[in-house]
């Protein structure tokens, strides 16, 4: 945004006034409530130097690109690095001088004032185009970083401000601590889970899905028999399928892997199937110009075409994957796995390290459709989604 | 071409004629649900080795659906065809012809090179002979330096240069063109009917050309075949006898003009007909 420098219109940067103003009433506000004991408040601005310093320099900056505006990527690191600090000072102000569960009106301005400022900043970061490809993507990736941060941030304050009791949500900082002491227990979890269940479940159904889908195609009475026949498994519910399975397959990997397979076949099927008649009659004629046989044209033309639909498939079987093998075990397994210690922590209250689980299966699920999505990038480069000059 | 290859083709044809393309009394008629479609109807014609023939006519006078039954994408309902002496699918088989169709139809997944080499990786033929081949190819068409270029990284002109590359690659002696440069324009138009004609003088090669610009038909052609609509069927056959060496300045000359005379009054004729 750029300055106006008319004589009667000067435009304001809102964000930034909402924030200063928020900051200079949380200096007034009282910042927690009544002690039941004594019959005073907890604690008052002026005695935790760090949350005043914070607060006011919210003010100033506030008011100063209320004016100035925040064109300037420059000047969005400024307002960003001052939100840092405030939400710094909230944190010590929260757990160091007891506003911990007792956190008032002139706490909440605060917090107002710096979701102000990020969103300011955030906003302007977001917006950020260079020709340098190196800061272009610096910029993109720091804009969901900070939002994530930001997110578990207001996470953390909101439980520890207003004293939420741990079962119904525990606080970030408390899920990382429960993450980092019992990493021995995720890791045998994970790898039961994913690395066993997951995986092999995956491959198995996508795999099968894919010759199957050949198959179907290459013979006309399969389209009509198999498709429809395939719809309706895939219509099972997991729910009903999971202890059958387990009845079938035993306890271990083995029968979340072909819940997983249940799960993965149909969408892999369909879009495999699509994606091969993917193909334009112009490329077919092509083909047939030169007397190319079924498999050179399937391998040259049909499945190339196809890509595109079967990594669409891949993408979407790679979440139904995890969540399948997680309610499958609730159904029974041995006594490790991620869905295993989910049914059980809950019912001993340790609702922290259900989270951990939580968290560990959103850090596997993501990283595992990274992947697949890098591969598709690679593969699929010529894609119109995807295209890069490269003059 | 070698003297060997013409003793083996000699050899080959039954007839005494130098004939590539041989059509008696063909017929096409499609079945659709509102009724039979007569897209072809008593078709003669007769394509000797080293023509250029063009066909012209309005939109829907089977001109396309003609080249097609000759390249074998569509059979015919009536009549006879032989290629080289043998029937269309056969030639199809012994891949005789090289086909541009109207749209580049470049794969998208293939650099240009592999592109053009794609026919000879249907044929088999080994990758060092393949970059060989291909080299030539687009040599032909003045597109060196763009093996590694993707299809969506090249101008509309030069994606139907490289389709006509892939048509040279295997050297297959019969080209078909299916309005070949209708989507380009008339600047690029005039320097590929250029390229085109010096190509055609260099390599002796057969070609049927479907065109809708008269223009286009005079310049490039040795034998003009104009069709008319419904029932597809040919109304004037032209022979020009312009040098293979021509230039574009030949457009200006009485002789050119008074061709394109006789093709468009042909072309007048089968509508009036229709009418």
């Amino acid at each position: 945004m750029k300055q106006v420098t008319g004589t009667h219109s000067v435009k304001l940067d809102k964000f930034c006034l909402v924030a200063a103003t928020a900051a200079l009433l949380s200096l007034i506000f009282p910042l927690t409530g009544i002690d039941a004991e004594t019959g005073k408040q907890i604690a008052f601005v002026g005695d935790i130097p760090g949350l005043a310093i914070a607060m006011a320099l919210c003010v100033i900056v506030g008011a100063a690109f209320t004016w100035l505006g925040v064109g300037k990527i420059q000047y969005a690191a400024i307002i960003l690095a001052v939100a840092v600090f405030g939400c710094w000072q909230a944190v010590t102000a929260l757990y160091d001088h007891g506003l911990a569960g007792h956190a008032t009106s002139g706490f909440w301005l605060f917090i107002l004032s710096l979701w102000a400022f990020v969103w300011r900043g955030i906003d302007v970061v977001a917006r950020y185009r260079s020709l340098e490809t190196a800061k272009q993507q610096s910029a993109n990736i720091l804009v969901p970083i900070a939002f994530g941060i930001w997110l578990l941030f207001v996470w953390e304050v909101i439980v520890a401000g207003f004293g939420v009791p741990q079962v119904l949500l525990p606080a970030p900082s408390a899920i990382g601590v429960r993450f980092i002491n019992s990493t021995d227990t995720l890791a045998a979890d994970f790898y039961q889970t994913f690395i066993k269940a997951v995986i092999s479940g995956y491959v198995i159904g996508c795999g099968s899905a894919f010759i199957v889908a050949i198959a179907v195609d290459r013979v006309p009475f399969l389209k009509r028999g198999l498709l429809p026949l395939g719809n309706m498994v895939s219509a099972l519910p997991i729910i009903g399928v999971a202890p059958i399975m387990v009845m079938w397959f035993g306890f271990d990997w083995q029968s979340k892997a072909a819940v997983i397979v249940i799960m993965t076949f149909f969408p892999m099927l369909v879009n495999t199937v699509t994606g091969l008649n993917a193909a334009g009659k112009l490329e077919k004629d092509l083909m047939a110009t030169y007397a190319s046989g079924y498999w050179s044209t399937l391998l040259r033309l049909r499945l190339p075409a196809a890509m595109p639909f079967i990594f669409n498939a891949l993408k979407i079987n790679s979440t139904l994957a995890l969540i399948g093998a997680i309610v499958a075990e609730f159904f029974g397994t041995p006594i490790v796995g991620m869905g295993f210690r989910i049914s059980t922590e809950v019912g001993r209250m340790n609702v922290d390290m259900v989270w951990a689980e939580i968290a560990l299966a959103a850090l596997a699920g993501t990283a595992f459709y990274g992947a697949v999505a890098f591969a598709e990038r690679k593969a699929t480069s010529w894609h119109p989604s995807f295209r890069v000059r490269r003059h | 071409m070698t003297l060997k290859a013409v003793v083996n083709n000699v050899a080959k044809m039954p007839a005494s004629t130098d004939a590539v393309v041989d059509i008696q009394k063909l017929s096409l008629t499609f079945q659709t649900a509102d009724g039979p479609v007569y897209a072809l109807s008593d078709v003669d014609l007769t394509i000797e080795r080293g023509d250029f023939v063009s066909f012209i006519g309005p939109s829907g006078c089977g001109k396309t659906t003609l080249l097609r039954v000759i390249a074998d994408l569509e059979k015919a309902t009536g009549g006879d065809i032989s290629i080289n002496g043998v029937s269309a699918q056969e030639a199809r088989e012994n891949r005789a012809y090289g086909y541009v169709f109207q749209a580049p139809a470049l794969l998208p997944w293939r650099t240009i090179e592999r592109n053009v080499t794609l026919p000879l990786e249907i044929m088999e033929i080994s990758k060092e002979e393949r970059i060989r081949r291909g080299h030539e190819a687009l040599k032909l068409v003045e597109l060196n330096g763009f093996e590694k270029k993707f299809p969506w990284q090249l101008s509309g002109g030069m994606q139907q240069r490289a389709s006509i590359a892939r048509a040279l690659s295997f050297d297959a002696d019969l080209l078909l063109m299916d309005e070949p440069f209708g989507a380009l324009d008339e600047i690029v138009r005039d320097h590929l009917n250029e390229q085109l004609l010096k190509l055609w003088a260099r390599t002796n090669k057969t070609v049927a050309f479907v065109t809708h610009s008269i223009p286009e038909a005079v310049y490039l052609s040795s034998k003009i075949v104009v069709m008319s609509p419904r029932p597809g069927r040919i109304i004037d056959v032209i022979k020009t006898d312009f040098p293979k060496d021509r230039g574009l300045d030949i457009r200006e000359t009485p002789e050119f003009l008074e061709v394109a005379h006789r093709v468009r009054e042909g072309l007048r004729a089968g509508h009036s007909y229709d009418e």
